[in-house]
């Protein structure tokens, strides 16, 4: 670090390390309808997505937008609990605020019927098993920790069923979709 | 960029605009600015593809988190990749930004928007945090009793006088009559209720057109003949706080003599500030009330843009032809916005 000069009138004055102003501010955060919709039938283990205005893509979870084309989505569509793994990463590695136990497996969910995925933890799989295309199910938490909340489903574990094929996989399988519609 | 030297600019035009404000909205940033967007997109017939450039204007403490306005990028649809950018201003600025595009030749269209959501947080502290953050901040000074501190000087000093006050109040419409103003207790001595703003959720979007395009986009475009933005000293100790300089050098860049102004769009949140704007940018009262008032229902970031936008709908509805729309920023008018637009009418 550069040499600080100082002042002559300052010579011999303990140098101010730092400054403290601690800034502390409160939200009371307005989840809007899409969210609102999406977490009260959450509590009642039910996953819904929105279904696009512009070309019928199923968004999962609804956030109320079609955020690629700026469109108001206010249709809702009940989804299965299964689905499959789209892309998946192996940490080995803690994080803070988790309680989880190495290494653990977090992946792209592509629930069946729905276009777009989401970020959640696989388990019950070893992780050299794990594999993009894998199919998958929810593992809900118990009835009565049930809440509206993104935490009600604990992990997503292989259902055993066969794999589905590499090419259709994950967002691949968005390109793969929107091909064979532009072909029909 | 003043008198001659901003004819030889290009010229731009505001040629659409859509707005909404409510004290509090349950909607998110992005479920409030989609219907906004799409009506300005709808109206001048652009697809998001045919518009050049995007800009927009937010603030992440006001939202709560960081980047908040990447996830409005949601309410426009950034699919195919569009050219974009967003200043943690007002959106007045983000007007600016665009303005200076269209000067460097590279658009011929753009989308700029600015929306605040004051309701989910406390705006009062959300405003301290502007502040210096070493002598002032800390002491979370709430925004009325700052401006009360501007106003006693404004009074003690002859410059206002609180008849004048009554008078603006009456004016905007925040109280019915004189007699209610003096009535009204005091809410930071000097400065009484009818004098402060009342906060509002809200947005607007406008579409900005070159001259090759905005007549195709717009019966009556409401061209910008001069914009200049200038900006204080950000510690109050070093300010006149009884004077804007910033705002008389901005509205004289600007152009805002050149000509007659037939209604004015000033962002007062004060009474204070709508007198000392007017005194120091040399402006009557206008017979043309001001459509709407950022003392009825100020939305931080977004009210700035929001005069402009009423500036332009007084051109397109031909009530008047050369309109004047002031944006300020930072506390106690330290910064300010002044964009004259003509409907190039007599």
């Amino acid at each position: 670090m550069a040499e600080i000069s100082v002042p002559s009138s300052l010579d011999g004055v303990e140098p101010v390390q730092s400054v403290r102003t601690p800034i502390r501010m409160e939200y009371i955060f307005t989840p809007g309808v899409a969210a609102q919709t999406y977490l009260r039938e959450f509590g009642n283990k039910k996953i819904l997505g929105n279904v696009s205005p512009v070309d019928g893509a199923v968004l999962v979870p609804p956030r109320g937008a079609d955020p690629r084309h700026g469109a108001l989505c206010d249709e809702f569509v009940e989804m299965p609990h299964t689905g499959h793994v789209g892309s998946f990463c192996v940490t080995n590695v803690p994080i803070p605020g988790r309680d989880l136990e190495l290494p653990y497996i977090s992946a792209w969910i592509f629930l069946d019927g729905a276009d777009i995925g989401f970020l959640n933890l696989v388990a019950e799989c070893p992780p050299e098993e794990c594999r993009i295309g894998m199919r998958v199910e929810a593992v809900w938490k118990p009835d009565d920790e049930i809440g509206m909340t993104a935490e009600n489903i604990l992990y997503w574990k292989p259902t055993g069923e066969p794999d589905i094929p590499f090419e259709a996989a994950g967002v691949r399988g968005w390109h793969v979709r929107r091909k064979g519609e532009a072909d029909a | 960029m003043c008198g001659e030297k901003v004819k030889q600019m290009r010229k731009v035009a505001v040629v659409a605009a859509a707005s909404r404000q409510e004290e509090k909205m349950l909607d998110t940033e992005v479920e409030m600015m989609i219907p906004l967007i799409t009506e300005v997109r709808t109206r001048t017939g652009l697809d998001q593809t045919d518009i050049g450039f995007t800009c927009s204007g937010s603030s992440d403490f006001l939202a709560g988190q960081a980047f908040s306005f990447v996830m409005t990028l949601d309410a426009v649809g950034p699919v195919p990749p569009i050219a974009e950018s967003h200043v943690e201003m007002d959106g007045a600025w983000a007007l600016y930004e665009t303005w200076v595009k269209f000067q460097m030749g590279v658009i011929d269209t753009a989308l700029v928007y600015s929306y605040g959501k004051p309701s989910p947080g406390s705006l009062q502290d959300v405003l301290s945090t502007q502040l210096d953050p070493y002598y002032v901040a800390p002491l979370w000074p709430d925004a009325h009793s700052v401006a009360a501190l501007q106003a006693r000087l404004l009074l003690e000093q002859g410059i206002i006088t609180p008849d004048e006050l009554a008078d603006c109040a009456l004016r905007t419409g925040t109280v019915e009559s004189r007699e209610d103003y003096f009535l009204q207790p005091l809410l930071a001595d000097p400065l009484r209720e009818a004098d402060c703003p009342t906060y509002a959720d809200g947005g607007v979007a406008l579409i900005l057109a070159s001259e090759e395009k905005a007549d195709e986009l717009c019966e009556r475009p409401a061209w910008i003949t001069g914009i200049d933005h200038r900006i204080d000293a950000h510690h109050f100790g070093v300010r006149d706080l009884t004077a804007a300089p910033s705002a008389r050098l901005a509205a004289k860049n600007a152009g805002a003599h050149d000509g007659p102004i037939d209604s004015t769009e000033l962002h007062a949140a004060y009474t204070t500030h709508d007198l000392l704007l007017r005194k120091e940018m040399g402006l009557d009262i206008p017979k043309i009330p001001q459509r709407s008032y950022p003392i009825q229902a100020d939305t931080l970031m977004a009210s700035g843009l929001l005069r402009i936008a009423e500036a332009a709908r007084s051109i397109w509805d031909g009530s008047a032809n050369r309109t004047l729309a002031h944006a300020t920023a930072g506390p106690l008018l330290q910064q300010n916005l002044v964009c004259v637009l003509d409907g190039g009418g007599d």
